[in-house]
């Protein structure tokens, strides 16, 4: 796997799909391909509160990717130094083996070009310093990146905070 | 770069007035604000060749950081997009007919200028209207207004927050934006509809998600849950329109109780013992029935913010054209506000300061150039209606004298970047009441439904390719804000004030040439920037100038109201003057039933009214529209989930779309997604796809709450009937 982590705190998440266009136009993508996504669900009700879920889906850059197995160019790629899963448009043919081999349904088509587009953590941006396109423009800021273990992680204190509360007004 | 960089260039008309500089080789950054809705974020725009390549949210305003929405995303869309408009355009045929013919700016000005001359002939000069979406550059469309002698400047807000703003005005003598939430250091927050992570204001979703995240309450009060209501601590499913009778309850509790602020009132508040009358039977029991909140719900809350004040905030609504006591859901709520004593202190409602308060000088007014227009207002907004703001009017009376010629005839009406087409209900009947004008003008970077329906449509620059005036926007800290010209016009297209210029220099009105004569954005930038102490350079280096270094708070000693007795006035005043009640009885709601439901509507974070559709990306994005109805009822009517389903609001138009069977709509209430069902046939993205609502909401145009002057779009009841392959079921 890529030594990064793109998380998604769901709780701060409010399904705005800003995520998708900023990565959109960051690969200067027309309709069709969406190397992003935010799979919505309809609200459930959770201690008598309507609760929204929303799962962030863009490349999960496998340790053993699929879709680079299955190209025949050589086009689809895993960056040696960081484990960042690309493809290099100059070499894809255009096959759609990598779409079908993808478990995920993370590779896209391009009806622009006639090749495969993906989610490559916005590489060039990273290696400029910067962050992906989904994450620095995001609305609520609930997507973050980073290398694993660096990247702030909300979660524990704001569940201590819950049981906190949880104990001073019970 | 030069601070005074004017360059006089002898200009034709014909000639588009680009910044010096724009177009040039190389990549640079300007800072501009976002165009794809009315909140108009302010951002950084990457430019490489002439090309914008990146945007982002102007990072000098730390509260919005490089934060953008989708719509603002997909601005890249609007610019490369062909379907919209790339000369001017008079109309060929008949009004609404489709059939244009291309014209140079100078025809199309000429044309213009020609029949408003006729209109001012046949009914002076205040027989000219304009409406446009309100915000921070009404100075020059006012001052275009004025300039030819109307007193007819109009901003959307009979369809969108006149209610809120005008409740404001009634209790705390100012408008409903003077108010800033600090939800930073906010404990609970009460919104009553006001769906804030969907009806997107970025930096307002931003501090609201982090105040949550810090454990913030949240109570959302609303018949529909949305996604706001799934971020709260607190959702009450209310029945639709009975939002005012609860807060009518929990005044009575918060009295009961004696939890108000005692010292605040005292001091501020006037019309204690009307409040108390006003409030003596609204008990927590007698609104059980009209709400659907329990008398012991409702306790629970009350005492809940009883320990969180002042830091409890009741938000008084944007959207607020809702129904026919909206304006008085919006004054209590405020009322609510002052009885916590939060005004003007962290965590509550933050009173917006002038460069002023902080010893500078604000933006030199376009409109002082032109003469004082002392003719009385069409819509009486001022004077025969006291309680409506003058500044901002109610459109929907426009329309009324266009129609009627009372108290005078309008002959020529301006619409500049507004729909009220989709903006406003029964478009039908607004159509009616413009047959008769001379002139119609449509200002838009797009083809609006209304665009479509006018003699002339004048194609605006896009945001990224034109260049503003300067706005000034009071807040906590005062703000000089820019929007500089990224890119070169694809099209033949041209800035507003430009437009504005090119109109008024065309009259016989010696004011009116003056008013706008500007030969380049710089001269007039540097004219609203004369006594300020700031310069066009420093404006380009940040987009954003701030007016002081941090907030101050006004020291509670020192707290006026612009009220006519200077205080926060629970019986208004001015509504006394207008004849109305300043918190009358509420008006009972007969639950719908059968096929009968109260139509409810609103827009996700990715639609910005009817404008987003036609944006290949957002198009893209757009929920298919569906009809939420509750479980109960649509089993009554046999409709399952995803049953195609008819619905008719009592005129001719019908509109069919599928069911959504949910418990999270209340059950006298249907609700679909509002901006769909344009019919613009040279916006084919948008063509024809989904119901227009505003379609459904059939006789209600001149159908407003009385006291705020808001239309009454929820007042709408719609008929909805199974279609099956033979046609409509029963």
């Amino acid at each position: 796997m890529s030594k990064y982590i793109l998380r998604h705190d769901e709780a701060n998440c409010i399904g705005c799909l800003a995520c998708e266009v900023h990565c959109k136009t960051n690969k200067d993508l027309g309709p069709g391909p969406n190397p992003c996504r935010i799979i919505a669900f309809d609200p459930v009700e959770v201690n008598g509160l309507p609760r929204a879920h929303f799962v962030f889906m863009p490349c999960f850059h496998c340790e053993d990717p699929w879709c680079v197995r299955a190209c025949p160019t050589g086009a689809m790629q895993k960056r040696e130094k960081d484990g960042i899963v690309f493809v290099e448009p100059s070499l894809c043919i255009g096959c759609k083996s990598c779409i079908a081999a993808c478990p995920w349904g993370a590779v896209q088509w391009n009806p622009a070009t006639n090749k495969v587009i993906k989610c490559d953590y916005c590489k060039d941006r990273i290696d400029a310093g910067l962050q992906p396109a989904c994450v620095t423009k995001c609305v609520t800021g609930c997507l973050s990146f980073g290398e694993a273990n660096e990247v702030p992680d909300p979660r524990r204190e704001r569940y201590a905070r819950y049981i906190v509360a949880e104990e001073a007004s019970s | 770069m030069a601070d005074n960089d004017v360059r006089r260039v002898a200009m034709t008309s014909s000639m588009a007035p680009n910044v010096s500089g724009v177009g040039a080789p190389g990549r640079r950054m300007v800072y501009s604000m976002c165009g794809m809705c009315a909140v108009r974020c302010p951002m950084e725009v990457t430019v490489e060749d002439g090309r914008v390549t990146w945007l982002q949210g102007n990072l000098h305003d730390e509260a919005l950081g490089a934060s953008l929405c989708a719509k603002g995303a997909a601005g890249l869309f609007l610019e490369s997009d062909d379907e919209r408009p790339q000369t001017p355009l008079i109309r060929a045929g008949e009004r609404g007919g489709g059939r244009w013919r291309r014209a140079s700016w100078d025809e199309a000005l000429d044309y213009v200028a020609e029949k408003l001359k006729e209109t001012i002939e046949a009914f002076g000069g205040r027989g000219i209207a304009l409406s446009d979406r309100g915000g921070p550059f009404v100075d020059l469309t006012r001052t275009f207004v004025h300039a030819l002698g109307s007193p007819n400047y109009f901003n959307h807000d009979a369809g969108c927050m006149g209610n809120a703003h005008n409740a404001s005005r009634s209790l705390y003598g100012f408008g409903a934006a003077e108010l800033i939430f600090d939800l930073q250091h906010c404990k609970h927050l009460v919104l009553y509809g006001r769906n804030i992570v969907e009806s997107l204001m970025v930096k307002e979703a931003k501090a609201f998600m982090g105040a949550v995240a810090r454990g913030m309450r949240c109570t959302y009060i609303d018949p529909r849950a949305t996604i706001t209501a799934c971020k709260a601590t607190r959702y009450w499913q209310v029945r639709p329109k009975s939002d005012y009778a609860l807060n009518l309850a929990i005044i009575h509790e918060v009295l009961e109780q004696e939890v108000y602020d005692k010292e605040f009132v005292a001091r501020f508040v006037s019309g204690m013992d009307y409040l108390r009358e006003a409030v003596k039977d609204a008990t927590p029991e007698w609104q059980e029935p009209h709400t659907g909140v329990t008398a012991a719900e409702l306790r629970a809350f009350v005492t809940e913010i009883a320990a969180d004040a002042p830091q409890v905030i009741f938000h008084p609504g944007w959207m607020s054209a809702r129904h026919k006591q909206s304006f008085y859901v919006s004054r209590s709520a405020a009322i609510l506000n002052a009885l916590m004593g939060n005004i003007e202190v962290p965590g509550g409602c933050v009173l917006g300061k002038a460069p002023e308060h902080y010893g500078r000088t604000g933006l030199h007014q376009l409109i002082d150039r032109v003469p004082e227009v002392k003719e009385p207002r069409v819509d009486g907004a001022g004077a025969a209606r006291p309680q409506w703001d003058p500044a901002i009017g109610m459109v929907h009376q426009a329309f009324a004298a266009m129609e009627t010629e009372q108290p005078y005839g309008i002959g020529a009406y301006f619409a500049y970047r507004h729909d009220p087409f989709t903006g406003l209900p029964d478009p039908e009947a607004t159509q009616r009441a413009m047959e008769k004008l001379k002139l119609i003008v449509s200002i838009d970077v797009r083809y609006s439904e209304m665009g479509w329906f006018a003699d002339v449509i004048l194609p605006e620059s896009t945001y990224l390719e034109r260049a503003n005036i300067l706005c000034q926007m009071n807040g906590p800290v005062p703000v000089f804000s820019m929007r500089d010209q990224a890119i070169v016009p694809r099209f033949d297209s041209r800035p507003a004030w430009w437009i504005f210029r090119e109109i008024l220099r065309r009259t016989d009105i010696k004011e009116a040439r003056e008013a706008l004569d500007f030969e380049t954005i710089e001269e007039l930038w540097n004219y609203q920037l004369d006594g300020t102490g700031v310069t066009i350079a420093e404006m380009r280096e940040t987009g954003v100038v701030k007016l002081a270094a941090a907030p101050t708070l006004i020291p509670r000693d020192e707290l006026t109201f612009p009220t006519p007795s200077g205080k926060i006035e629970i019986e208004s005043e001015v509504l006394k003057q207008a004849g109305l009640e300043s918190l009358p009885k509420y008006m009972p709601k007969e639950a719908p039933t059968g096929e009968k439901f109260t139509l409810l509507f609103a827009k996700t974070a990715t639609l910005a009214q009817g404008q987003s559709l036609n944006n290949p990306l957002l198009n893209e994005r757009a929920p298919k529209q569906v009809l939420w109805i509750h479980p109960d009822r649509a089993a009554a009517l046999g409709i399952a989930d995803g049953d195609e389903v008819e619905v008719n609001g009592g005129g001719r138009y019908t509109g069919c779309l599928r069911a959504k069977v949910t418990r999270w709509i209340h059950p006298e209430a249907v609700f679909m997604l509002h901006g769909y069902g344009a019919t613009v046939p040279l916006a084919r993205r948008a063509l024809g796809l989904g119901v227009a609502d505003q379609r459904l909401q059939h006789g209600k145009l001149y159908d407003f709450d009385p006291a705020g002057g808001g239309c009454a779009l929820t007042e709408t009841v719609v008929q909805v009937k199974r279609r099956t392959p033979e046609g409509v079921a029963g």
